[in-house]
């Protein structure tokens, strides 16, 4: 079947497979993308980070049942991390979706690391753009949620919402550190747990010294996710957010960054793999590797000389 | 960036024993696959869905209830209407052996028993999986 | 001084015995030491530590005779497709010297659904009775003295359903609450934790509980309100450690409910009881046994301040493991329950089950279940076990392992009460990740040989397929069903909804006790699944923790 064409028609499976093709990096993943691409743009991409225990996959579930309430159809992409040893992973995240299954303006995928560091899979912003393409009004991006790496969520999603939780003793300081800069939105969730109003004084309090967003001031949204309570007013915080964020133009600037980024790497990526088929002209590179180690030759010199030999050609 | 083959351990019907479940999870990551858990209690229309919007390779269906000859085929059945007919289906869990020709003829590519090894399932799975 | 050349000579001979037990490595990595010595039990106060049977801290176990007074209860657990059926199998189970009955339920009733709704489909009568209403109830125990038997329930989340319908089949024989003896599980905990038959979450679930206790500790004095149990987080895969140490953790979560609740401690804790497990290793098992009635007999008498001796004694009631039966030469079960019996007799249990050969292939079938009953009278008559009390105290690796999982228990407890509690540590899923780890490891031990499982990964045969297993018919869903519409179409239907209206208004209201409106609502003849249906519309239903 031609993917992209299925996949523009409605066909689920062949949205299933897009991502397939991509996330393993199949021979017709550029073919599928540069189809799609010029159809995206449309979706509204929510991250959702926070530290392990915080509730990310409840809120995901029931901020998505949110959205399907006012009409939505909802994208989820739920990142679990792979292991480093095996190349395995379990993803666990959909247990907590099992009610969404079943209606068809939802689709969960799935993703383990695989290798990435930065609390996103590799091919995460792909996968964003084929659920962009396939129509979906909203994309929920839940991160790996590993503490202080959750950075490239602010570059791929439009809103970033952090969730945090009571009772996650002193581990806090170093969490908040590293992602107060990154959340436009936060969440406290199980707000009816004891330590909320602590937490909620803090946070309130690191925010107003944080003079990075001068013109957002993230707000504070009590949840209690597993039983739906504060779910709405998050998501009309987040419509706030994403509303006042087009309103100053900085909505665009974060997309054309985006863009700009992803340019640069697609570039870079392109570069490199035509040096490394062009390296063969400069002989025998084991050799040149060998003669660098000894201190024979000098590397930064190397790179000059293998730089201009490629360009001459 | 080399493909990884994607498996759904899924348990369908009532029954909430999920140790034999959650161990062949965990011999399955260890084994290199990605893993794909949904937990208890899912329909055979949620299985179904779920194989379809994670793109599995591999459903590996846990049942000890005995209500496999009811609900293992309707699994199949519902995941070649999707269209997708090259997915490797395989059972686990008191299954008695008077029951698995059926089970194979509805579709069910294996069925493992009590006592199976999760290295008898791994190599069965890498050999098997297209 | 005596200890001081004992000391040495041990020395000595570990020096020695090291070296040649190094030819045998497969031997070295077992959990406990070669031998024991009085050196392993150094500090050990006989009366303090374990005293005379009967009395604290019940180490020796609960009753001062034990089985020179009465055995204990030989109850089997049984139940499978409809009440007409199991009827009989109770019946010939009494008839055949079972003492008690324990009723196996299918999933859908466990889980509080009718057999004719949909996701009943394929599972009704399969591991257990399908019960849809008290008509099935009345079935069920027709011609069975309820003011003689005592009756055990398998059942959690409709735990208060199926001991009201219960209650009311006995009233309609004339047989007060007041009479009535047996046992429900509704231990809720355990089923978040290992054996997956919840529905609502657990606020409201243990509300259901101290209703249920506090209900029973005025109308039907003689029910045990509650078997905490460890059994299903053994055969989830813990350790005999784990296994007491996370339901001793759950039973401290009930008591302080239902202390929150207002129940004085004394007034329920005597009804409280426990089900262990019996697993392969005969002595460990005697060892957490004796263990768990220490550390039980510490809580409540340090913890929670019970001053009733009655409510210091942890009595159990035992299951051998059915998780060891092995599906490949399924007569060496036979052998494996043996000692498993062993095991339980010697740990002092109060009441037992033996699994039959065939259970891991099938459920049951008459014969097997007969030798299996068999085995416990074996055990009771011929063996000498059940002859003395405690028989195994004094021993030196008995009383050190005793120590030593006594011990490791109370670690245990000690880091979920940091956590806040059995609640927050299944929320967070700490106590499944421990339950999981140990299932892996065991499962890996046996991959590597390190564990023999004998006909599994040792001592192979080829075999034939096995034939006799029992089949359930596969009509017995379309029966119910039948029953089902005839039921809904001949009841009073304005009865039923002004039941099921009562209910949820009481639902609603944490302040009533819901026993007394849903035992009116049972009267009704309305369906365990509208029961459990009003109630899931109230309080929501569990969202299980991923934990692996």
């Amino acid at each position: 079947m031609n993917i992209a064409d299925e996949l523009l028609k409605g066909s689920r499976l062949a949205l299933s497979r897009a991502i397939t093709a991509v996330e393993n990096e199949y021979d017709d993943a550029v073919n599928i993308m540069q189809e799609l691409y010029p159809r995206t743009g449309n979706a509204h991409v929510i991250g959702i980070t926070g530290p392990p225990g915080a509730g990310k996959s409840t809120l995901t579930d029931k901020l998505a049942k949110e959205y399907r309430r006012q009409g939505k159809t909802v994208g989820i992409i739920a990142i679990d991390p792979t292991s480093p040893f095996s190349g395995g992973a379990i993803l666990g995240d959909r247990i907590r979706m099992n009610e969404l299954t079943l209606d068809q303006g939802v689709f969960i995928r799935s993703m383990g690391t695989r290798g990435s560091l930065g609390g996103l899979s590799r091919k995460t912003s792909e996968a964003i753009k084929i659920l962009d393409a396939f129509g979906f009004d909203v994309v929920l991006v839940e991160t790996v949620g590993v503490g202080q790496s959750e950075v490239d969520i602010v570059k791929t999603a439009d809103t970033t919402l952090v969730v945090l939780v009571p009772g996650l003793g002193d581990d806090i300081q170093a969490i908040k550190a590293g992602i107060l800069e990154i959340g436009d939105v936060f969440a406290i969730n199980k707000a009816d747990h004891e330590g909320v109003d602590r937490l909620h004084t803090e946070l309130e309090m690191m925010l107003d010294l944080n003079q990075t967003k001068i013109a957002w001031r993230p707000p504070i949204q009590r949840v209690i996710a597993n039983r739906g309570e504060g779910i709405s007013e998050l998501a009309e915080a987040i419509e706030k957010q994403i509303a006042q964020s087009k309103e100053s133009g900085q909505f665009i600037k974060r997309r054309t960054d985006r863009t700009r980024t992803e340019l640069l790497s697609m570039l870079d990526e392109q570069v490199g793999r035509f040096v490394r088929k062009k390296l063969s002209v400069y002989g025998k590179f084991d050799e040149v590797v060998a003669s660098v180690e000894k201190r024979e030759k000098n590397p930064y010199a190397v790179v000059d000389d293998i730089m201009a030999n490629i360009l001459r050609q | 960036m080399e493909k990884r083959v994607r498996i759904l351990v899924a348990k369908p019907g009532l029954d909430g024993h999920d140790r034999g479940a959650k161990v062949v999870a965990r011999a399955l990551r260890d084994a290199g696959f990605e893993v794909i858990y949904t937990g208890l209690r899912q329909t055979p229309e949620q299985i179904a869905e779920a194989a379809l919007q994670e793109d599995v390779n591999v459903i590996a269906l846990s049942l000890l209830s005995g209500a496999h000859n009811h609900l293992f085929p309707r699994i199949v059945e519902l995941i070649r209407e999707k269209g997708m007919t090259d997915v490797l289906i395989i059972g686990g869990g008191v299954i008695p052996d008077a029951d698995i020709p059926a089970l194979k003829t509805a579709g069910i590519s294996e069925v493992f028993t009590p006592g199976t090894s999760t290295t008898t399932i791994i190599d069965y799975i890498n050999a098997n999986v297209k | 001084m005596a200890n001081e050349s004992l000391k040495l000579k041990v020395a000595e001979y570990t020096a020695k015995v090291d070296k040649a037990s190094a030819k045998f490595p497969e031997r070295k990595n077992l959990e406990y030491n070669r031998l024991y010595t009085p050196l392993d039990l150094e500090g050990q106060d006989y009366e303090r530590d374990l005293g005379l049977p009967g009395s604290y801290p019940f180490t020796r176990g609960v009753q001062p005779t034990m089985y020179r007074g009465r055995f204990w209860t030989m109850r089997m657990y049984a139940g499978f497709s409809t009440a007409e059926e199991s009827n009989k199998r109770y019946r010939y189970l009494l008839e055949s010297g079972s003492t008690g009955l324990s009723c196996a339920f299918d999933l859908p009733t466990q889980i509080g659904y009718d057999s004719d709704d949909i996701i009943s489909e394929g599972e009704v009568g399969k591991v257990g009775v399908a019960i849809d209403s008290l008509a099935d109830m009345e079935i069920l125990f027709d011609q069975i003295d309820l003011g003689k038997v005592s009756t055990s329930m398998t059942i959690n989340a409709p735990a208060s359903v199926l001991l009201a319908m219960y209650i009311a089949v006995a009233e309609k024989n004339g047989i007060g609450p007041e009479k009535l003896n047996g046992t429900i599980q509704n231990d809720i905990l355990k089923e978040y934790a290992a054996r997956g038959t919840y529905i609502f979450p657990p606020k409201p679930s243990m509300r259901l509980i101290t209703n249920i206790f506090e209900y029973c500790s005025k109308n039907v004095p003689n029910w045990n309100t509650i078997s905490i149990s460890g059994y299903h987080i053994r055969e989830a895969g813990s350790t005999a450690a784990q296994e007491i140490a996370f339901t001793i953790a759950d039973g401290i979560a009930y008591c302080e409910a239902a202390i929150k609740a207002g129940l004085n401690v004394d007034d329920f804790a005597g009804r409280l009881s426990f089900f262990w497990n019996a697993h392969n290793n005969v002595l460990e098992e005697v060892a957490k046994f004796r263990a768990s009635r220490r550390v039980w007999a510490k809580v409540m008498k340090e913890r929670f301040g019970a001053t009733n001796p009655k409510s210091w004694m942890l009595r159990v009631h035992t299951q051998t493991a059915g998780s060891m039966l092995t599906a490949q030469q399924p007569e060496n079960n036979v052998v494996r329950v043996a000692l498993q019996t062993a095991a339980a007799v010697m740990g002092g249990t109060q009441s037992l089950h033996t699994n039959s050969k065939d259970e891991a292939l099938a459920l049951p079938t008459e014969d097997s279940v007969r030798v299996a009953l068999r085995t416990q009278q074996i055990v009771a008559y011929e063996s000498g076990l059940a002859d003395v009390v405690d028989p195994l105290a004094g021993s030196y690796y008995v009383e050190a392992m005793t120590n030593q999982i006594e011990a490791e228990a109370w670690k245990y407890i000690q880091k979920i009460d940091d956590i806040g509690g059995a609640v927050i540590a299944i929320e967070q899923g700490y106590i499944q990740k421990e339950i999981q780890d140990s299932a892996y490891k065991w499962q890996k031990e046996v991959e590597n040989d390190q564990r023999v499982i004998v006909g599994v990964n040792k001592f192979q045969i080829e075999e034939k397929p096995i034939e006799g297993l029992l089949r359930v018919d596969a009509s017995v869903g379309e029966l119910q069903k039948k029953k089902l519409a005839d039921l809904r179409a001949k009841r009073d239907n304005a009865a039923v909804s002004a039941a099921l209206a009562k209910l949820e208004a009481a639902c609603n209201d944490e302040s009533i006790n819901l026993m007394p409106v849903i035992l009116e609502a049972v009267k009704t003849y309305a369906t365990l699944g509208e029961i459990c249906g009003v109630m899931r519309k109230v309080f929501g239903e569990y969202q299980a923790h991923a934990t692996l």
